[in-house]
């Protein structure tokens, strides 16, 4: 097992557990952390993976430094947006009616 | 709450999927394609002297272009959420051994995003990282009280905001008539790549700093 192997391994280790805390973490600010641990998970099995054989393949590389850009855009927009709900309702998780009857 | 039950099954259910990722990774084979050879066949004509830089501004220059465009509209995103406010609050001022540090810092940290953007033809470096540091070292300024919170931006604000995009789509537009979206001319490519990136960076550090203190200026707890 390459030391790639290994990076892309701990990649997936790491989506599934931010995809779970996405299910299970009702709390927006935690549920924004945990997709951001999913993002860094693709992100590891992206350069990961490309360079299992040997050296470090450029392409991929490029493409995760334009996917942590992305990353942190859309962090903002997700934070920006629960700030406004907490604003406007005084709630910091989603409604549970719409969706997801307990 | 969450039932137990639920709990356990998303957790079984993300452990069995994280499992058949790995197996999957394991059996992979070889990749048919070869693309850190072929980036390196091409290296000459891409106007630059490093991999990466090549790649993102001049093999998958399109990326990066719709890259730009989305964290524009990110920051539209925030900028609509937020509202329009006209007085920006400024954080209370820092102690002054901290304020003085951070006017010490700022022009440094100018100096470090140049350095960087320069850097990036030939090294780890280029537009993105120096934009980044632009916009720490205007987080820096704001935590220490030295720089408020943005209010609704100004023309001249929205213009450097949105140059960086437009300065790439110009120059893709431009290389359109040549036959292809950002098919540089390898005599010309490093001059256009430097172009961009110098956009880049003045754009992209001034929306990352904005995602910062568009967010900054209320504190989400007044009605």
């Amino acid at each position: 097992m390459s030391s790639g192997l290994v990076f892309a391994a701990a990649g997936a280790v790491l989506f599934a557990m931010g995809l779970a805390g996405i299910v299970l973490i009702g709390h927006l600010l935690r549920r924004i952390l945990a997709f951001n641990v999913m993002g860094s998970g693709a992100f590891l099995i992206l350069v990961g993976l490309a360079q299992r054989a040997g050296g470090a393949d450029p392409v991929p590389q490029a493409m995760v430094l334009t996917g942590i850009v992305v990353a942190v855009a859309s962090t903002a927009l997700a934070l920006a947006l629960a700030r406004r709900l907490h604003r406007l309702t005084g709630r910091t998780t989603l409604s549970a009616t719409d969706s997801d009857p307990e | 709450m969450i039932p137990l039950l639920k709990r356990v099954a998303v957790i079984l259910a993300a452990a069995s999927f994280a499992g058949a990722l790995v197996v999957a990774m394991l059996d992979l084979p070889a990749p048919t394609v070869h693309l850190p050879a072929a980036v390196e066949a091409n290296m000459a004509a891409s106007g630059v002297a490093h991999p990466v830089t090549a790649v993102l501004l001049n093999f998958r220059g399109y990326d990066t272009l719709l890259e730009v465009g989305v964290l524009l509209l990110a920051l539209l995103g925030v900028l609509a959420v937020t509202g329009v406010r006209a007085a920006p609050r400024a954080v209370a001022p820092a102690e002054p051994a901290k304020r003085m540090l951070a006017r010490l810092l700022a022009p440094l940290m100018m100096l470090v995003a140049v350095y960087l953007l320069w850097a990036g033809a030939i090294q780890p470096g280029g537009a993105f990282q120096a934009g980044a540091v632009l916009a720490a070292a205007a987080v820096l300024l704001h935590l220490t009280g030295i720089l408020p919170g943005w209010g609704a931006p100004g023309p001249r604000l929205r213009v450097s905001l949105a140059a960086g995009f437009l300065i790439f789509l110009a120059v893709a537009g431009a290389l359109l008539a040549r036959g292809a979206l950002l098919a540089y001319p390898p005599a010309q490519a490093g001059m256009l790549i430097l172009l961009i990136e110098a956009g880049l960076m003045v754009s992209l550090g001034l929306i990352l700093a904005g995602l910062f203190l568009l967010l900054s200026r209320d504190s989400g707890d007044e009605a």
